[in-house]
């Protein structure tokens, strides 16, 4: 017999996701995984799962969900104004829920995605050693309304002993960006680079899994394509006409522009909780440390 | 193996990105592999994967079990030994192409451009044995070199929105097949009916990096019944090995 949640509306690019995909990038297949590692995490910690367990993740609206068996839940990362049965929920804390009780979601409060854990995980199509939704590679590639979704079976009795966490706020609303220096990045001229640190950066519309795309133009570079080379999530590449691509965790696994900068993991995290018209700041100092202690080392 | 003055770059915290000289050449490609088997056999238990492309080899590695100066030290090491015997072996393929005008829809304005008939522009794409550099871009879409000069053609400025699966087309200087239906702005000569990537498959693409194929001119009749095969999981693309 299997446990099922029942979705009742599919809410904005709602998919299922765990730590990525890994093994297969020289089959050309993408890493994914959920955008911010950091909150799908939390979300299996927060139910002693292990921190790879599928989760699902929802951008900017939620979806509306209808528990067919009886099972802990908890929802990290963006604030959607989380009800259980019509009643607010906390973030960060682990509720139980019966047969019938209905998880939605309302006004978005802050951040961009959040993520619904269940005990045990979801159970979807593990295909390539990954449950997470990719087209192509998993038969669907987002949750829609009538989706029966099979999560782990919950028999124990449905006692909580929370501890309750809280996060961060500058996990959503911070302006710096962590960034160590990309493969390319030696082919900047100064000012350019002075551009890249000092200047405020806007999130386009066009953003996404795969990428982010930034508003701002950047200075004319010449001979700025590569040979096609690797991308990997958090790799910032510069295009022919000056628009700078933030690649993300479902980006292809190359490219053909130069790779300016590369976010760290964390930053990457905070990228996924950000939305269009966000300001950041790339933030090269910040990795310094890490970059200096890489290198000196490196070089004895 | 130490032929090339290498590049060692961190990717990341989680991978080093090793970078041969920047231009596309079979010795590289050969080099590579050669390179990228050695690091898989000798530092195994610390590499998650390694992932070539034309003129580099990025080795993620277990950042908890080694750190990144002493991985690159290592993998360094390996670099200099010199081995007499080389990796060579490899599989051509033949890959079934029909070139026919319902598929080739690119093929009349490639022609008239460049001032040589269809058939002159079929017979150099299938005539040129490719290798296989690595995949990329899209699960199972393989990078090519050794395209004839011949038949190279400018890049579409407007990219179609949908290119079929299957599709073959040429860019530039690199000729590739479709793997599934994706935008694009390549121009397309025909069409494949195999099927280049398979999660139901072990591993999912049957071509590696190092292989070599052949474009395999074929009728509409032949293209159905090859499809037809390829959906029922009864078809077998045809290979040599060499090596």
């Amino acid at each position: 017999m299997d446990s099922n949640i029942l979705v009742l509306s599919a809410g904005m690019q709602s998919s299922i996701q765990d730590l990525g995909r890994k093994g297969y990038r020289a089959y050309g297949v993408p890493i994914s995984g959920a955008m911010d590692k950091y909150s799908a995490i939390l979300a299996n910690k927060l139910l002693n799962n292990d921190e790879g367990m599928p989760v699902m993740e929802m951008t900017f609206v939620g979806s509306k969900i209808l528990f067919e068996d009886h099972t802990l839940i908890v929802v990290t990362g963006a604030d959607m104004s989380a009800k259980l049965n019509g009643s607010p929920i906390q973030l960060n804390n682990v509720y139980s829920v019966k047969t019938s009780d209905v998880l939605s979601f309302g006004k978005l409060q802050y951040g961009s995605r959040a993520y619904l854990g269940v005990k045990g995980g979801f159970l979807t199509e593990k295909i390539l050693s990954s449950y997470s939704y990719y087209e192509g590679i998993t038969r669907r590639s987002i949750i829609e309304k009538g989706n029966r979704l099979e999560i782990a079976i919950y028999d124990d009795e449905l006692e909580i002993t929370s501890s309750k966490i809280k996060v961060k706020k500058s996990h959503f609303n911070t302006e710096k960006l962590e960034v160590t220096k990309g493969p390319e990045f030696n082919r900047l001229a100064k000012d350019q680079r002075e551009f890249l640190f000092s200047k405020y950066f806007k999130i386009d519309s066009l953003n996404n899994r795969m990428g982010y795309q930034i508003v701002n133009k950047f200075p004319p570079v010449k001979n700025n394509e590569i040979i096609t080379s690797i991308t990997i999530p958090g790799t910032v590449q510069l295009t022919p006409s000056g628009k700078l691509i933030i690649m993300m965790r479902d980006c292809p696994t190359t490219g053909g522009y130069p790779r300016i900068l590369q976010l760290t993991d964390i930053a990457i995290n905070q990228l996924a909780q950000k939305k269009t018209g966000d300001l950041f700041k790339f933030d090269l100092e910040g990795s310094f440390s890490f970059l200096s202690r890489l290198v000196s080392k490196f070089q004895d | 193996m130490n032929k090339y003055k290498l590049k060692y770059k961190p990717l990341g915290s989680i991978a080093i990105l090793i970078e041969w000289p920047k231009i596309i050449d079979p010795e590289i490609l050969l080099n590579i592999r050669l390179f990228r088997s050695k690091i898989q056999s000798d530092m195994g238990e610390f590499v998650l994967e390694t992932v070539p492309a034309y003129n580099s080899l990025t080795v993620f590695f277990d950042t908890g079990k080694i750190k990144y100066y002493l991985m690159v030290k290592n993998i360094k090491a390996i670099y200099e030994i010199k081995r007499q015997k080389l990796l060579t072996a490899y599989k051509l393929w033949k890959i079934p192409v029909c070139y026919d005008d319902e598929f080739g829809i690119d093929l009349g304005l490639m022609a008239k451009t460049k001032k040589i008939s269809k058939e002159k522009i079929i017979q150099y794409h299938s005539s040129t044995i490719y290798d296989v550099y690595f995949i990329g871009f899209l699960p199972g879409f393989l990078y090519l070199g050794g395209l004839s000069e011949k038949i190279q053609f400018n890049r579409k400025l407007k990219p179609r929105l949908e290119i079929k699966k299957g599709d073959v087309g040429i860019a530039g200087n690199q000729t590739g097949i479709y793997p599934r239906v994706s935008p694009g702005g390549w121009n397309i000569i025909g069409n494949s009916p195999i099927n280049f990537f398979d999660v139901d498959q072990h591993p999912p693409c049957f071509v590696v990096a190092g292989d070599k194929i052949q474009f395999i001119p074929i009728k509409k009749t032949e293209y159905n019944k090859i499809k037809k095969a390829v959906s029922a999981g009864m078809f077998n693309v045809e290979s040599e090995v060499y090596g």
